[in-house]
């Protein structure tokens, strides 16, 4: 009996993500991968790598919230994953400022 | 050497000894809870695994911005269809695992040793189309080292590409060292990933992880599609940001 309660207990929280949402996304990754492949042989000029990089950061988003579960995860998983991604680009951001002014005034 | 009684998150405490699943370990008071330390600490790992890549991708785009050239014609080296359909391959196989993950969860062990099995399948595929890529680099000699030739970036043979000067051109170097550090780190994890995915497969067999214990196949799970998450980015920015158009 307490058992079983408790094993209600366990299951409450955990959420099954199916193969109907698996495979929505990998649809979507499979179109994203035809549109950036595609997007490759148009000259944009500067946009060219924005938009590569766009596509690819909704690619991963994608993969991060339906593949690895994020988006059905506990509060403290989401921040964790959101403030580790958070440190990365400050240090990219520092980095960048510090390569930017090394020659400042000198271009 | 077990307690023979453990406290239940109601504060009631089970008289009968092991009223719990056999996999809880006794410092968790439910299964949830492990399963979500588990799952915490898969991620701080792969954090981790974030600024190791990430300090080469920060290489990367310091290089490419201080000898743009080199990097525009190294970039045209590399075979955009082969990138395409490794990229392909790799997301089939974060496809296989994912639903390996659910059959795990559904407890059918045939499904999962199958999906495992497709999973390793794919993992080689881009694994051997990878190393067509590899030994083509070493045919054309553009692997950094003493046996490195500019020529082809000093006397283009494609009519769309930029000849560049032999010091500019020397630089195509720095390109092919991030090329061959980043897909080969890549190509490490795979490697490591497709090993613990045999073992896996091994102890699947045997009736693991479709006994409602499945966090080793949920971590290993993340860590794949993490391997998938560095690819996703390379692809772009060593295949397509700067082709001759």
């Amino acid at each position: 009996m307490s058992q079983h309660g408790a094993t209600e207990l366990e299951h409450q929280e955990h959420h099954v993500v199916g193969p109907k949402v698996y495979l929505a996304v990998f649809f979507a990754l499979m179109i994203c991968t035809g549109l950036t492949t595609w997007v490759a042989f148009i000259d944009l000029g500067v946009l060219n790598p924005v938009i590569a990089l766009a596509i690819a950061c909704f690619k991963a988003c994608l993969v991060v919230l339906f593949f690895m579960h994020i988006h059905y995860s506990s509060k403290l998983l989401k921040l964790t994953v959101a403030s580790g991604l958070f440190i990365f680009l400050v240090l990219v951001t520092m980095t960048l400022s510090d390569y930017i002014s090394r020659a400042w005034g000198l271009w | 050497m077990d307690s023979p009684a453990i406290a239940t998150g109601n504060g009631e405490v089970l008289a009968e000894a092991h009223a719990h699943p056999a996999h809880l370990r006794h410092h968790f008071e439910t299964v949830e809870q492990q399963r979500d330390a588990a799952s915490f600490g898969m991620w701080l790992f792969l954090l981790t695994e974030v600024m190791f890549f990430g300090g080469m991708f920060m290489a990367y785009l310091v290089y490419r911005n201080w000898y743009h050239p080199a990097f525009v014609a190294g970039c045209n080296t590399l075979n955009i269809w082969l990138g395409t359909i490794n990229t392909v391959v790799l997301i089939c196989s974060s496809l296989t695992m994912a639903m390996a993950v659910y059959s795990a969860e559904m407890r059918r062990k045939k499904s999962l040793i199958t999906y495992l099995i497709l999973t390793i399948v794919l993992g080689i595929a881009f694994l051997g189309i990878k190393s067509v890529e590899y030994a083509e680099k070493f045919e054309l000699h553009h692997v950094p080292g003493a046996s490195f030739s500019i020529e082809q970036f000093v006397h283009p043979t494609n009519p769309k590409a930029v000849a560049l000067a032999p010091d500019m051109a020397e630089k195509t170097q720095v390109y092919f060292s991030l090329y061959f550090a980043m897909t080969g780190m890549h190509a490490l994890h795979m490697i490591i990933g497709i090993t613990i995915l045999l073992i896996l497969v091994v102890r699947a067999f045997g009736g693991a992880y479709t006994d409602g214990h499945m966090t080793t196949i949920e971590n290993f799970g993340l860590y794949w599609h993490f391997v998938d998450i560095i690819w996703i980015f390379l692809f772009p920015l060593l295949y397509l940001i700067s082709r001759y158009r």
